[in-house]
């Protein structure tokens, strides 16, 4: 049985609208992407969506510190990697790209941004 | 009195930019003057992802942004004060302006680059009946007080108005713990970016209310939550639709407008359209020698273009430093059908070299083409599958094609029959 899905791509700000045909859990089709980042996601996200999660953290000193994970984790991931983020109080001084917890899910750290 | 050969008002992004082009073509001494204690702008706050894909193929967040650029105007030297405010700006490019180290003194510049930015439209702007509580923020306010600040200003949230920040604010209080009741857009599209309703309200499940407003807004000393209504084609509210939402929080995001208070002083001319000065592609205003970039000159969806623009605006100003300004032969550029704007609304063909036409379409359009007219010529023309306000469009024209204009410059929107 295939199935229909209709998707937004949210790789860039173009945000096209891409249609997938899904069987067996699997896209076996894209259309609408405008470039190969499209499909990827498209790919990806019928199976299983990730986003890159941003947030802050407390430095010990109270500054607020911008965070990111390196790479996409798991969509339904997103409330549990936060209460762990939460828990992370790293000292000053810190540069962009400074890995605070390494693996943090799915193989992704969470690195320093900004 | 200091003399200087460019003055940068403003160290966001716009400034940084247009700070680091100028110096690139040649003018070196620069000062630029920034308002909050370090620049980088409105990026600081901006902790969320997706900056620079366009101009470093990388999704950055914004703080990464703003030290790419940080970093350049550090490896020129370029001078900058910051915590510094600009009280005014006059006609002849005297700037006054102060700081708790000098007080208030005043610089000389032969060329100006106004990169003021832009500030959010405020409740007070909109009509809402109801008492005055705390627990009501714009939606930047928020975000700085959220991401700077490391508050959580509530737990039940309703976000009036679909921009861009109110989305990412929806996200960025759910993922603190607070629960995003509804996000209210009163026309009946939104006017943020796709990929932002997509991964900051569906991703968790938080509702757009298309043709919504709120109504009315209760609480005695703190919100206590909001009345919604369903508008009509002219936006009036229709009786009998309303929602009743308890919260504690409510986030305005309804549209942002450039700063241009220096620059009225100036006698600068705006546009009613974009708010911002007049300008010609240069970003040169109508009065000689000052320039204009950024969020203060159109509100800019992508930070991208706004760094693009802000080049222009520099190498401009570089130019009219070390060559002094030409004798101008201006056409005027207008919007046709679909079009709510144009910029540059003039341009000098004496300039040579390539025009990129900014512009946004004023409603939602499928499978329709953007075209550029002068009289009866089709100076340029893009087909789009999709076109919408909330996404700027843009139309080249070549060097040769701008020299052979004698007309005015329409751009429009054709629908397919
Ligand atoms: S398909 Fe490519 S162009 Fe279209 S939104 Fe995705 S990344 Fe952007």
């Amino acid at each position: 049985m295939k199935e229909k899905r209709s998707l937004t791509c949210v790789e860039c700000p173009i945000g096209c609208s891409i249609e997938v045909e899904v069987e067996n859990g699997v896209a076996v089709s894209v259309k609408g992407n405008s470039c190969p980042r499209g499909k990827l996601y498209a790919e990806n996200e019928v199976v299983c969506p990730k986003r890159v999660l941003t947030s802050t953290v407390r430095a010990k000193s109270g500054e607020m510190i911008p965070v990111k994970t390196s790479a996409p984790v798991k969509k339904t991931e997103l409330m549990n990697i936060m209460k762990e983020i939460k828990a992370v109080h790293p000292e000053l001084p810190l540069k962009i790209g400074d890995i605070l917890v390494k693996d943090i899910s799915d193989g992704a750290n969470l690195v320093v941004s900004g | 009195m200091r003399n200087c050969d460019i003055v940068i008002i403003g160290g966001g992004p716009a400034g940084l930019a247009a700070a680091i082009a100028a110096y690139d073509n040649g003018v070196k001494n620069i000062l630029i003057l920034e308002r909050e204690e370090r620049t980088g702008g409105i990026l600081n706050q901006c902790i969320h992802n997706g900056f620079g894909l366009t101009r470093f193929k990388e999704s950055l967040s914004g703080p990464e942004y703003a030290a790419r650029f940080i970093e350049e105007a550090k490896k020129r030297n370029i001078e900058t004060l910051v915590g510094t405010t600009v009280l005014s700006l006059s006609k002849d490019k005297t700037i006054t302006a102060i700081n708790s180290t000098d007080g208030v003194f005043t610089v000389k510049a032969k060329a100006v680059v106004l990169a003021m930015g832009c500030r959010e439209r405020s409740r007070g702007a909109l009509n809402i009946a109801g008492t005055r509580p705390a627990g009501i923020y714009s939606a930047g306010t928020a975000q700085k007080y959220v991401n700077i600040k490391g508050y959580l200003l509530g737990k039940e949230v309703v976000i009036l108005g679909s921009g861009d920040i109110g989305l990412i604010m929806a996200r960025r209080m759910t993922l603190e713990g607070a629960k995003v009741h509804a996000v209210c857009e009163i026309m009946p599209y939104s006017s943020g970016l796709k990929r932002n309703i997509v991964q900051c309200l569906d991703d968790f499940g938080i509702p757009l209310y298309l043709n919504h407003t709120i109504t009315r807004i209760d609480g005695d000393n703190r919100v206590s939550g909001v009345e919604i209504s369903r508008v009509d084609e002219n936006k009036k509210p229709i009786a009998g639709t309303q929602k009743y939402f308890h919260c504690d929080t409510v986030l305005f995001s309804v549209g942002l407008i450039p700063e241009n208070e220096l620059t009225k002083g100036a006698d600068i001319p705006l546009s009613p359209r974009t708010r911002g000065a007049v300008v010609y592609q240069n970003r040169e205003t109508l009065i000689g020698g000052i320039f204009a970039c950024g969020n203060v000159l159109q509100v800019h969806d992508l930070v991208d273009f706004v760094s693009e623009e802000a080049e222009i605006a520099g190498r401009g100003a570089a130019d009219y430093v070390l060559c002094g300004s030409g004798e101008k032969s201006p056409i005027d550029t207008t919007n046709g059908r679909n079009v709510s704007y144009v910029l540059p609304q003039k341009i000098d063909k004496n300039v040579a070299g390539d025009v990129k036409l900014f512009f946004r379409v004023s409603n939602t359009f499928r499978n329709c083409t953007v075209k550029a007219v002068s009289g009866e010529k089709t100076l340029a023309t893009r087909k789009k599958k999709i076109a919408a306000p909330g996404e700027m469009e843009t139309l080249t024209l070549g060097s040769n094609v701008v020299e052979s204009v004698s007309e005015p410059i329409t751009v429009l929107l054709e629908e397919e029959n």
